[in-house]
């Protein structure tokens, strides 16, 4: 066990954890943010930089502080540790540059993303974000390739973060098609050959992508995250290596979407095969269990829907008093 | 007349041959390091010697050595960068055209002192000529049994490969050049692991440079005190310099660590002073990443000493009025050079060459390059000057591998010493038209009025 301090809370975790983990296991807002780790997929992270932070104490034996500043998810701890995350002007100002860099070649075109509401980027953006760009050149574009009839590949909204090579590679029964070509700033998720992605968990490229660029073709523009309500389903599923857990995202009596089930920091409790991510639209496909609470910081976190019968008393309440008052006059 | 050692015979008729090299002494430390030597006293001999990294950032090799891991049951390799692609620099590439079996010889006796029973030359594609020559050299070592099984009767083995890269600058990153190595993407690796503990096939190795491997026969045959002694402080041996630019005489030379600059730029031995009689106004000391220096700061360092050709008097006022030694590639550059010109340029080479697998070089890069050529070609701002030295500071320190810090330094160090420069960019956009625009008109800041 390594006994660690993350912005003046102390705590113990075993040896060989991430600085990032050891944060995430007591939460809160000395969580660095992370967009290309993703802890289900190995050999993720380092990539983003965005969960830089500063250890001014290495290590109880040795207390040099690190030279630069470190990325969170790939830095293991040390007994004696002591990291700078948020108490950093050092770390806030070079995670402000991190959002600037990620943002320059970003189209910005959330009024129009299915990823708005539930973005990591977005959600990165307004915390640590500037209010205005200093890029006025022209933003990057791509040509468009068509990567599959079931996931749309939308790459001007690309970070390049590699978690769904990630996926392709290991959750997608070795998908190799599914790679990063070129290089620099024009580097590009592609598959080599178009259409060429067929794996039945080729699906979860959707759910680990932490920005609009994979996207659910069954799905597209069926409705602004916000306006669907999100609830916890199962179902028998005949794939042996998938659970049928899943949030099933409903909107009125259709289901528009189906996902993973997230947690706290964005990442799939389950992957979850195509046949339940794309084909199960009815509700009669699911046993539904009831309203999901979605942990994650952003605009559907209010949970409005979980909480649907309180809302619905307090407006009888009101209408009944309104009605009373009105009655008096 | 300093003292050659790498490059003492090289003018000798046939020396790329076995034959010619053997008669000139060629192998003898091998033989000598395989038959007589353990391991570990070669790796306590490089270390005596003090000899440094030379692809650039000078670790002491000795150190590196020591820190393989000598528990690992996986098998031990030594790979060789001979990926030389830093603008600048073109010194591997003579010693290995010039005396192939200088390198082969290093590798032999380096592969023994760490116990690596295969050892890899990495060479950059575009240099597939100088390929021809190593394999040849290679064939011939193995004709003789100087590689292969049962080297000189002992019971030392060792292969030897060459590998060809694709020509990327980024895969002369260590472990970028593992990866391509490996025949995957040449996207650096995460550290740690360092490759000492994990490197090529996840095993340990070891990557040093062409000249810091083909030192070590030297330092065998006269020891390593012996060579600690050429040199001043903790710079010591001798160094290939890469020069080229505005000098009478560019080309590559050995020279004892310690020599002065002026020495080196101004003397009929080196580089001969500036061409045709002008002025100088720049000097890069080692490869296109290092900051750059102006003309008061070449031949004296801040506090008014003599700079030297060494790594501590180099970064001398760290990168306030200080460079790097780098991989010695220096570049010259008169009065009629245009730093915004120049400086652009090696913008647009790294963002060329980001591998783009982190956010701050991929998207930082391609940012200062355009921000660079709006200046350059007349149209920028004073804004620009200062979102230049900011987006540089983001980059810099914040990257997986030193490519980050390597475009970044060369502009901070740009608009640090050559502000009224750019200045003069952003105010005068009709003169600056024309692509040559200080080639008629020299433009003669005050950094070159002092000097």
């Amino acid at each position: 066990m390594a006994k660690v301090t993350i912005d003046g809370v102390e705590m113990e975790v075993p040896d060989g954890t991430t600085i990032l983990n050891a944060a995430r296991s007591v939460g809160g807002d000395i969580v660095p943010p992370a967009m290309c780790y993703y802890s289900k997929l190995e050999g993720s992270g380092g990539k983003c930089r965005t969960c830089l932070v500063k250890v001014s104490q290495g290590s109880t034996n040795d207390p040099r502080p690190m030279p630069k500043l470190v990325p969170s998810c790939r830095t293991t701890v040390m007994d004696g540790m002591v990291v700078e995350n948020i108490t950093s002007p050092e770390v806030l100002e070079a995670r402000k540059g991190v959002v600037e860099f990620l943002l320059i070649n970003h189209p910005l075109d959330c009024p129009v993303c299915d990823q708005a509401g539930e973005c990591d980027l977005q959600n990165l953006g307004y915390k640590h974000g500037a209010a205005a760009t200093r890029y006025e050149e022209e933003r990057r574009t791509y040509k468009k390739i068509d990567i599959g009839d079931k996931i749309k590949l939308h790459m001007d909204r690309c970070i390049l973060c590699y978690r769904c090579t990630y996926v392709a590679d290991q959750i997608a029964d070795g998908d190799r098609c599914h790679g990063i070509i070129n290089r620099g700033d024009h580097a590009e998720i592609s598959t080599y050959i178009e259409k060429a992605i067929d794996s039945d968990f080729s699906g979860n490229m959707i759910d680990v992508c932490p920005v609009g660029a994979l996207t659910d073709k069954t799905a597209r523009f069926g409705s602004r995250v916000w306006f669907t309500k999100p609830m916890d389903a199962h179902r028998d599923c005949e794939n042996p290596k998938c659970s049928g857990k899943v949030v099933v995202w409903e909107k009125g009596e259709d289901i528009l979407r189906v996902t993973g089930r997230k947690d706290a920091y964005h990442e799939v409790e389950e992957f979850i095969c195509n046949t339940c991510r794309f084909e199960k639209k009815k509700v009669s496909d699911w046993v539904i269990e009831g309203p999901r609470h979605i942990n994650n910081k952003s605009v559907i976190s209010a949970n409005h829907y979980e909480h649907l019968k309180d809302i619905k008393e307090d407006i009888v309440k009101y209408q009944k008093q309104i009605a009373t008052n009105i009655n008096k006059a | 007349m300093g003292r050659k050692l790498l490059l003492e015979h090289v003018n000798v008729p046939g020396i790329e041959t076995l034959e010619v090299y053997k008669k000139m002494g060629g192998y003898t430390a091998a033989e000598k390091a395989i038959k007589t030597m353990q391991p570990d006293d070669i790796t306590e001999e490089v270390k005596k010697s003090g000899l440094r990294g030379r692809g650039g950032a000078g670790f002491p090799a000795g150190m590196k050595w020591s820190f393989i891991d000598k528990k690992s049951e996986k098998p031990r390799y030594l790979v060789c960068n001979a990926d030389e692609s830093e603008p600048g620099t073109f010194k591997d590439r003579y010693l290995m055209e010039k005396i192939p079996h200088a390198l082969v010889e290093g590798m032999l006796v380096s592969s023994y002192a760490l116990g690596a029973k295969t050892a890899y030359i990495y060479i950059r594609g575009e240099y597939f000529y100088v390929l021809r020559i190593l394999e040849k050299a290679i064939a011939e070592a193995y004709a003789a049994g100087l590689l292969g099984k049962n080297i000189f009767g002992t019971d030392y083995s060792l292969d030897l490969h060459v590998q060809i890269g694709g020509g990327a600058y980024i895969c002369g990153e260590e472990t970028a050049l593992l990866e391509s190595l490996e025949g995957k993407r040449g996207n650096p690796r995460m550290k740690p692991p360092f490759p000492a503990i994990s490197g090529l096939y996840a095993s340990p190795t070891v990557v040093n440079n062409v000249e810091t491997i083909a030192a070590v026969p030297h330092i065998i045959n006269i020891s390593g005190d012996e060579y600690a002694k050429i040199g001043v402080g903790r710079s010591t041996g001798t160094k290939l310099i890469s020069a080229s630019g505005h000098i009478n005489k560019p080309g590559t030379y050995e020279i004892e660590l310690g020599l002065t600059v002026e020495e080196f730029i101004y003397s009929d031995e080196y580089c001969g002073g500036i061409k045709d009689g002008r002025k100088i106004k720049a000097m890069i000391a080692g490869g296109s990443s290092v900051p750059i220096l102006p003309a008061h700061l070449i031949t004296k360092t801040a506090n008014g000493e003599d700079r030297l050709m060494t790594y501590e008097s180099l970064s001398d006022g760290g990168f306030v009025s200080g460079t790097m030694l780098g991989s010695g590639g220096l570049v010259i550059m008169d009065e009629t050079a245009c730093i915004v010109r120049h400086t652009w340029t090696l913008a647009r080479f790294y963002h060329h060459e980001s591998c783009g697998q982190c956010s701050p070089c991929r998207e930082g890069t391609g940012w200062m390059e355009k921000v660079l050529h709006r200046i350059e070609h007349g149209h920028g701002t004073m804004k620009d000057i200062d979102l230049l030295v900011d987006i540089a500071k983001k980059i810099e320190g914040n990257t997986i591998c030193p490519l980050g810090d390597a475009s970044a330094w060369p502009i901070a160090s740009a608009i640090r010493h050559f502000r009224e420069e750019f200045e003069y960019h952003i105010l005068n956009p009709e003169k600056v038209k024309d692509p040559k625009h200080f080639a008629h008109e020299p433009f003669v800041g005050s950094n070159v009025q002092n000097a």
